[in-house]
């Protein structure tokens, strides 16, 4: 993806050229950790804009709140823990889009899992119980949507729209459509633990985004996902299992899933069956604004990350201001499209504009 | 590599995988708590006396939520506490027009009475219309309809008064601590609903006799997940607040935990619905939650209560009339730390 998404003249939303995705990588000159890249800054500079600018209209409009500093470091921790649930299920978003499918069902993973380990029987094993009950529902239910999709060869539009479906079903048969309340304290307490004056759930946003990194670009499953959403018959011709890969992209999905249930739940200190509601369409908005091809090929874990701190901080924002919900929808709308006008834009003109050869 | 046996393994170590988990740990002892009328203390009360049997259809909409689930459960238990009284339920399916299919059916097994609380009240009208012709009287549950001769009995909650409610005893409870310009908090439920309109215009209408307004409003979706996220939204954009009135116990769950998470006290918070979590919190007062306003399910219990009386052509013990009324609009009542042990057996 370093050789190609820098290429002048490739908008940033269109299927990219076969040739160019499917070779692999090459392993990029000067410091290893360089490459999602390679200025991360740059590549995601419209993001990075919106949100200098989301920030100078909060201290416009509220002074008196952003005047006082024990304020604006809440602040800070408040909007990073928002997104921290959502974060951690966009990481799995992305994997998923840039391996060329879709995973609608995350939503309802969450529900699942989040009820699954709230269930008195689950609380009964502690919290360890009930951490290792929601992972395993997660990466469980993400591995039966990779079978249906890699081997009963469903589209995974419908194959995950149809575990959207069922587990929310199964959610509300387990739940009994109640809410459970979670009465672990170790639980309970993730959410309001703080190491070294961080909060724990940033910290768990941070591991797995710095996983997500590590995986997408520097191992060979991370470069194989991006060759197989590029051209899967390239790749499957190049000799990569895809449908092997693609079983463990939903069940890495589900796994981010899962972790982000055990943190819902104790935000919440509950569990219900409609928890996570529409989760699904803000991860895969996060990813789109963040620079991932929905198409597949493309997509970097940063930009993904500065997609969910963008809606997290419309969000903040509009509430620090008193403003209806329905307008800050619009807002959100109106964002997804012009992040993705932006990019195109950069990618036709900008570089050329500035008459720089691509940094490959 | 013997490709097709990998991959019965594959799917058989799936299904199997997903079975035993299936049964392994999902059991989950329901603590049975319905709110009904038992009679106990009847005494002379002839109406309670079993008499002719009456059949009564019920139906209700798939329960996403307590309050919906307090419903069926109520309704089922109330029945079952008479005698005289056979429930046939039909599930309302998932959508308004499934429900009016399944009832429909109901209407073709000609039960003597039917309960029925709609998906929507304006679009299961024609439903009501029907059975009504086909000479069943219909108990019109919750969402009203909006065709008077739809209905035999209409018994509802108000959405109005509950906000109404909330907003007297916050605005009563600020003047007595000397609150001159107090700043309030609401989190409503799915904004987009009318009953959260009602309620913010009864909460609105009742802060305004008293010259306060809302600060900030921040709404929910009725999941302890949302009530979670816009809580700590509100907390984030008033730093200092004097009150808060939270739309819906469910979520309030949530927004206790935010409140927590932040932990805030310097402000007092009112409830809705009465769920028994709440009221049980609100007697032990160890939290900001100091209060409730009801919006009983109790109501489904009623219901049966009623439509057994006229299936059996029985008023009210009470009343002077020969006939059950036309309409009943329960009042919401304000749970505190005084009555709250009289209300705990309400708390669904």
């Amino acid at each position: 993806m370093t050789d190609q998404s820098t290429r002048p003249g490739v908008p940033a939303q269109s299927p990219p050229v076969d040739s160019q995705v499917t070779k692999e990588a090459p392993a990029p000159k000067g410091s290893w950790w360089k490459s999602d890249g390679a200025e991360p800054v740059r590549r995601n500079i419209g993001l990075v804009g919106v949100l200098v600018v989301l920030v100078i209209i909060g201290i416009v409009t509220r002074p008196e709140l952003y005047g006082d500093a024990t304020w604006v470091t809440n602040n800070v921790w408040t909007i990073l823990q928002q997104a921290s649930a959502i974060g951690v299920v966009t990481v799995g978003m992305t994997f998923v889009i840039i391996g060329g499918g879709i995973d609608l069902s995350v939503g309802a993973i969450i529900a699942v899992a989040g009820v699954w380990s709230t269930t008195l029987a689950t609380q009964s094993y502690g919290a360890a119980g009930m951490i290792f009950t929601a992972i395993v529902v997660g990466v469980v239910v993400g591995l039966i949507n990779g079978v249906l999709i890699s081997y009963g060869r469903l589209v995974p539009f419908i194959a995950t729209l149809a575990m959207m479906v069922a587990a929310r079903g199964l959610a509300a048969q387990i739940s009994g459509k109640q809410t459970q309340v979670s009465t672990n304290t170790t639980i309970n307490s993730i959410a309001t633990t703080k190491i070294a004056g961080i909060p724990m759930l940033v910290i768990i946003l941070a591991l797995v985004v710095a996983a997500g990194w590590v995986l997408l670009n520097r191992t060979t499953y991370g470069r194989r996902t991006v060759a197989i959403g590029g051209n899967v018959e390239a790749a499957r011709l190049a000799g990569i299992n895809v449908r092997l890969h693609t079983m463990l992209l939903y069940a890495l999905s589900g796994l981010c899933c899962g972790i982000a249930a055990i943190m819902l739940t104790s935000q919440a200190t509950s569990a219900q069956a409609a928890m996570a509601n529409l989760y699904e369409l803000d991860a895969i908005a996060a990813a789109i604004i963040g620079g991932t091809l929905l198409s597949g090929g493309r997509g970097t874990i940063i930009g993904a990350l500065f997609g969910v701190l963008v809606f997290s901080t419309i969000t903040n924002l509009f509430a620090i201001n008193n403003l209806s919900t329905e307008v800050q929808n619009m807002v959100k709308g109106g964002i997804i499209v012009a992040a993705v006008l932006v990019q195109q834009f950069r990618y036709r003109s900008l570089t050329q504009l500035l008459g720089r050869k691509p940094t490959a | 590599m013997n490709d097709l046996s990998r991959r019965r393994v594959l799917f058989g170590g799936a299904a199997l995988g997903a079975g035993a988990l299936l049964t392994a740990c999902t059991s989950n002892t329901p603590s049975e708590n319905t709110q009904i009328n038992t009679n106990q203390n009847a005494g002379n009360n002839k109406n309670a006396e079993p008499g002719q049997k009456v059949v009564i259809g019920f139906s209700a909409p798939a329960a996403d939520h307590g309050w919906v689930a307090a419903i069926t459960n109520n309704a089922k238990a109330q029945a079952a506490a008479y005698q005289d009284v056979e429930l046939r339920s039909v599930a309302a399916g998932a959508d308004a027009a499934a429900q009016r299919a399944a009832i429909s059916t109901l209407i073709a097994q000609k039960p003597n009475v039917i309960v029925l609380l709609p998906h929507d009240g304006k679009e299961l009208n024609s439903v009501g219309l029907e059975a009504m012709k086909a000479g069943i009287p219909v108990v019109n549950l919750d969402r009203a309809f909006p065709d008077r001769a739809a209905y035999r009995l209409q018994i509802k909650g108000d959405n109005y008064g509950m906000g109404l409610a909330a907003g007297t005893w916050i605005s009563a409870q600020l003047k007595l601590k000397g609150v001159s310009n107090p700043v309030i908090g609401e989190i409503p439920g799915i904004d987009s609903l009318e009953l959260t309109q009602e309620r913010t215009a009864g909460f609105n209408e009742a802060l305004g006799q008293n010259g306060f307004k809302v600060a900030n409003r921040r709404p929910a979706e009725f999941t302890a997940d949302s009530g979670q996220r816009a809580a700590t939204e509100l907390l984030q954009a008033l730093p200092k607040m004097d009150a808060l009135w939270n739309h819906d116990d469910d979520q309030g769950i949530g927004v206790l935990a935010a409140i927590n998470q932040a932990g805030r006290k310097e402000f007092f918070m009112v409830g809705g619905a009465g769920s028994k979590a709440a009221i049980d919190q609100i007697a032990a007062d160890n939290s900001v939650l100091k209060a409730t306003v009801t919006y009983s399910p109790s109501m489904a219990s009623s219901a049966i209560s009623l439509a057994r009386l006229i299936g059996q052509g029985k008023g009210m013990a009470d009343l002077v009339e020969l006939q059950v009324p036309k309409e009943i609009t329960l009042a919401s009542e304000t749970i505190t730390k005084e009555n709250a042990a009289k209300y705990s057996k309400l708390g669904f």
